[in-house]
């Protein structure tokens, strides 16, 4: 029972980030991780164009503010990129399961 | 907690095992790289899958899936949508640069009926080279600007030339060099590697699913599937390169194309080109 | 400067077999280019056929019909070496005609 005070102060203190609104710098770092990740997509030219439109839906909403949204579409984007790196390097063997022999 | 070390242990040891299994199942002399084998392979897995397909006919490409698309098509060839661009392709072709010289005269054989040994290994270069390439190095030799890769003039003369080649079996050599064997292997590699957010390879729609259909579309085999391009596509209400075909293919599966004669889509072009080796050209074409 | 219309016309007994396939951009007015403006509409409103000063065929076209169109059909009534005249006329007033030979 005496821990349970604390532990619930914890445990609000850990949510209470996604409670209060996302400040720019948030999304300058949201974007930045996400552009990484497309430039290193680009870099293996196995980009994927989800992934370039919702960086552009990225920086739109933030232009217009809304950095919530922004954060959130910055994060799909590099959800996206990653997947796409993910793709090429693991079809660099993958592929011969295709071929015709 | 005894147990759980133990547990992943024979875990990872379980995923190894099958790994292996599942890669010697597939062992072949990956390190020789043999296009003729490679060739027959391809071949012989479309003949055997569509055993009433005349060997000719795979060159084109749904109709040779679909008897009503086939009649449909036929009757069209009768006045072909691509009619004004050869015109025009064959106009193009014959009238001078600035510098009077002409197109005939970058080509082997004035460029009439060649068109079958396009893409080659250049080995000066150490590269593909395709035929719009040769054009537009053609034109730029010349003084004149190069056309873009993916609309109509260039579209127009490739049009023209695979019309001077019509019939004539598709004729790609892979000189005894490596990197040319190397392009041909990348060539393979692109062809079958998945891309783009639906995870698509070229493989997965010409390879798994030539006859079936693709939301509205039937899908063309991959075997001779360069051999009617150009193309004059209803989709496009115009002509199209093989460079256009290999961009749009990009974007379909949510790939971001790569540029129109890059290192990639030159070497996919001489593969799968040279696997239809002995297929007649059937080029300008039109598809829906 | 070559016509527009290219057209076959082939008489098997007593039907005349006619194709044609016009050059025409056919724009609907709705497409834009590559700058989002849009292209002006500019279509065949009007295809005739006709054959000994009579109207065989008739098509009153829109925006619908899409670029270079090709036309198929069959009338009775006319005999080999016959001339078949064919013209059109599109919303901006241009229009074309030719003469072809029934073979």
């Amino acid at each position: 029972m005496k821990w349970s005070l604390p532990l619930a102060m914890l445990l609000l203190l850990s949510l209470a980030p996604a409670a209060r609104a996302a400040t720019e710098a948030d999304f300058k770092a949201a974007y930045a991780a996400a552009e990484a990740a497309s430039r290193e997509a680009t870099g293996l030219r196995n980009q994927w164009t989800t992934t370039v439109a919702s960086l552009a839906a990225a920086k739109k909403a933030a232009d217009g503010g809304d950095f919530d949204g922004a954060i959130a579409a910055a994060k799909e984007a590099q959800a996206l990129a990653k997947a796409s790196i993910f793709q090429a390097n693991s079809e660099k063997e993958a592929w011969k399961a295709m071929e015709i022999r | 907690m005894m147990k759980r070390p133990a547990a992943i242990l024979l875990g990872s040891a379980f995923v190894a095992l099958a790994a292996f299994a599942f890669a010697a199942t597939r062992v072949v002399a990956a390190d020789k790289i043999d296009p003729a084998a490679d060739a027959k392979a391809f071949q012989n897995f479309f003949f055997q899958k569509f055993p009433n397909v005349k060997r000719e006919d795979f060159v084109n490409g749904p109709y040779s899936m679909n008897e009503d698309m086939k009649r449909q098509w036929q009757e069209k060839e009768e006045f072909p949508p691509y009619e004004f661009a050869l015109d025009a392709g064959k106009e193009m072709f014959a009238t001078p640069f600035k510098n009077g010289r002409t197109y005939a005269d970058c080509f082997p054989n004035g460029g009439i009926g060649i068109r079958q040994n396009y893409p080659y290994f250049d080995e000066k270069e150490g590269k593909v080279v395709t035929l719009e390439l040769a054009l537009n190095r053609c034109r730029e030799a010349n003084g004149e600007a190069p056309y873009s890769y993916v609309k109509d003039e260039m579209a127009s003369l490739t049009a023209y030339m695979a019309f001077t080649s019509r019939g004539k079996p598709m004729d790609i050599r892979i000189p005894d060099d490596p990197r040319a064997l190397e392009a041909f292997e990348n060539g393979k590699r692109y062809f079958y590697a998945r891309r783009g957010q639906m995870n698509f390879s070229c493989a997965s729609c010409h390879v798994q699913s030539p006859g079936e259909r693709i939301r509205a579309e039937i899908l063309a085999p991959a075997l001779g599937i360069l051999n009617a391009l150009p193309i004059y596509r209803s989709e496009w209400s115009g002509m199209g390169t093989t460079s256009r075909r290999f961009i749009t293919c990009n974007s379909q599966t949510r790939a971001v194309p790569l540029e129109p004669q890059a290192d990639e889509y030159r070497d996919v072009e001489y593969f799968l080109s040279y696997v239809a080796n002995g297929l007649p050209i059937s080029g300008p074409g039109a598809r829906p | 400067m070559a016509s527009s219309i290219r057209v076959r016309a082939t008489a098997n007994g007593d039907i005349t077999e006619v194709q044609a396939l016009i050059q025409h951009p056919m724009d609907s007015g709705f497409v834009k280019d590559a700058k989002g403006e849009l292209i002006p509409a500019h279509f065949i409103q009007e295809l005739k056929f006709e054959y000994n000063g009579k109207d065989v065929f008739v098509a009153d076209w829109g925006p619908a019909v899409s670029k270079d169109p090709y036309v198929k059909f069959s009338f009775k009534g006319a005999n080999k070496g016959d001339d078949l005249k064919i013209s059109w006329t599109d919303n901006k007033g241009a229009s074309d005609t030719t003469i072809a030979k029934i073979s």
